[in-house]
């Protein structure tokens, strides 16, 4: 099992955390992987912090808990910083992506003394650029595809468009814009 | 070879249905099994299916117009969890002594109350008696392949009982996992028509349905039913030869994991199964002789069986995720100590009640229970066989 990642995500209801989740745990298993993707249910409301979750591996998956212990950790909502332990239980070796405009050491001072990697990216202005509206998910998943090295940059673009052709079947206007934030985001996303 | 695919539980159970293609589907929707009748509705609006979906104003009336259906010859089809099934338990009953072979997609919950939308087994659990037809599925894989079988177990003329498929509510109905599915004219033809002997709407054959059964007659309709479950056990083998010379992929009463050269067992079901394979294999690299044996044929209930493949341990743990609250242990614990009584099995066995109400097991969890059970096997005796795993305030 040791070649399992493991991904917690942190966000609100209705940023898409979930579906970012969902669309990571796509992307993986069209390269071939195993995967696991589902969201930790609580009462659903917009803007109540919720968690969901990854596993990737190159063999199968039966542990059927949440994660403890993860690789990584994506945080969608830099206001959960100061609310939710977010590194709970994250591998020193791991790392955590935070959309954030904060500076850094602001970020390394709300992250009481996590000695891991730690990436940011502003995903309000990229999504705000691309698609005109405030949509994290798709830079935090860009980010996360990057960070944590899952496939290649041009595997992880090839493979979405072919998502967003297929989601967005009906508005098909959309899919640049996505397409761009995904891009920007590959290599906008810096360590501090 | 099979079509690689990722479905969360519920699109998977969804899926099975869209190829059994019944003729009739009455549902009313409840989470976490709700997506179920989402996602066939759609089917229904796409032609994808030729099923009357009947869109009916509550759980009882569900399991009402599956029963008027089965009567009428036809094949029907339900999903539901926790409260719901608790509405239809009038017509559970009576969709069993009927011998009417409904499926059910049973996607569990707690029943309320307080209410709670999250998993264990107090649904499925509350109907085992109810001579419906229980198996139970690890993963999203699990719950396609038993629906997949379900009609063939069910309709067969020496069985002809209602079924119903469980799996554990958000954990794998929720979960999207890799899956193998099988190609639709494959299962079309491994499913079968559905030929009934006698039903309603044989204008040559006249029959009557539910009449009274009174002193004289009841009781030997009920020792009908209980040949009829143990019929299954033959039916369930038998089919599941049939699935595995299609797919590939085993299915028994029960799955041993390292089970046969193991010192210590726990025995589970549903997707907890998964988390303690996972901990048994960290376990095994540290020398620790753990294994499993994950039941996924609840009723008709292989006591015998469970009881040879685990005689000879030197301690069991039997996790319930329902308290049956009858201040000496849970139903699947009673039944597998039942067994191993019969077969003069003097091993010691141990009962956590766990994962009530959708607390989450973790492997730690798990662990933790190798940890008693090695403690057990040292002693040889249990001293408090019904004991609690996960839960605040246990003295």
């Amino acid at each position: 099992m040791d070649n399992m990642i493991e991904i917690r995500w942190h966000g609100r209801g209705g940023q898409g955390a979930k579906t970012a989740s969902l669309l990571l745990a796509d992307a993986a298993f069209n390269t071939g992987k195993y995967i696991q993707g589902f969201p930790e249910y609580g009462p659903e409301r917009m803007g109540a912090p919720i968690t969901a979750y990854n596993r990737i591996s190159t063999s199968p998956i039966t542990i059927h808990s949440n994660i403890y212990e993860p690789d990584y950790v994506v945080v969608v909502d830099d206001s959960l910083l100061e609310t939710v332990d977010v590194t709970s239980g994250l591998k020193e070796t791991g790392s955590i992506v935070i959309n954030t405009t904060k500076d850094n050491d602001e970020i390394k001072r709300l992250l009481n003394g996590y000695s891991g990697s730690i990436y940011k990216i502003d995903a309000r202005k990229i999504s705000i650029d691309t698609l005109g509206k405030y949509f994290p998910n798709t830079p935090m998943l860009a980010s996360i595809v990057k960070v944590s090295n899952i496939m290649s940059d041009e595997e992880f673009l090839a493979d979405m468009m072919g998502s967003f052709k297929h989601k967005f079947a009906k508005k098909p206007e959309v899919i640049e814009g996505n397409m761009k934030a995904l891009e920007l985001a590959l290599k906008q996303v810096e360590k501090i | 070879m099979g079509i690689r695919e990722r479905l969360s539980g519920n699109e998977a159970s969804a899926t099975a249905m869209k190829q059994i293609n019944p003729d009739v589907v009455a549902a009313f929707p409840i989470t976490p099994s709700t997506e179920i009748p989402q996602y066939f509705s759609t089917f229904v609006s796409n032609g994808t299916v030729d099923t009357e979906f009947v869109a009916v104003e509550s759980e009882h009336s569900a399991m009402s117009a599956c029963i008027g259906a089965e009567a009428a010859g036809a094949r029907a089809m339900t999903a539901t969890s926790s409260n719901g099934l608790s509405l239809m338990w009038e017509m559970i009953y009576i969709a069993s002594s009927l011998r009417l072979p409904i499926v059910m997609s049973l996607v569990n919950r707690a029943v309320s109350g307080p209410l709670n939308i999250h998993n264990d087994h107090s649904d499925a659990m509350g109907a085992r008696d109810s001579g419906w037809i229980q198996l139970f599925s690890e993963n999203n894989q699990e719950a396609y392949d038993n629906l997949i079988m379900a009609h063939r177990i069910a309709e067969h003329k020496d069985v002809l009982l209602p079924l119903m498929v469980c799996q554990d509510g958000f954990i794998t109905s929720h979960s999207i996992e890799n899956i193998e599915l099988i190609e639709d004219e494959k299962v079309k033809e491994f499913v079968g028509k559905y030929n009934p002997e006698h039903y309603l709407l044989d204008d040559k054959n006249p029959i009557a349905v539910g009449p009274l059964d009174l002193q004289g007659y009841l009781f030997e309709h009920k020792k009908q039913q209980s040949e009829a479950m143990k019929n299954a056990k033959k039916v369930i083998l038998e089919v599941a030869k049939d699935f595995e010379k299609m797919t590939g992929r085993k299915y028994e009463f029960f799955e041993k994991y390292k089970l046969d050269d193991a010192d210590i067992a726990i025995v589970c079901m549903n997707s907890t199964a998964g988390t303690t394979k996972y901990t048994i294999d960290k376990l095994r690299e540290k020398g620790i002789k753990a294994g499993l044996l994950k039941v996924r044929v609840y009723r008709p209930f292989p006591a015998e069986e469970i009881a040879e493949a685990l005689k000879n341990l030197k301690a069991i743990a039997v996790l319930d995720k329902a308290d049956s609250l009858n201040a000496a242990g849970g139903a699947l614990y009673e039944d597998v100590v039942s067994g191993l009584y019969n077969a003069k099995a003097t091993v010691p066995v141990v009962n956590y009640i766990y994962g009530i109400g959708g607390r989450d097991t973790k492997s730690d969890d798990i662990e933790k229970v190798y940890n008693d059970l090695q403690e057990i096997m040292k002693k040889g005796t249990v001293e408090n066989p019904y004991r609690y795993l996960g839960v605040r305030g246990d003295k």
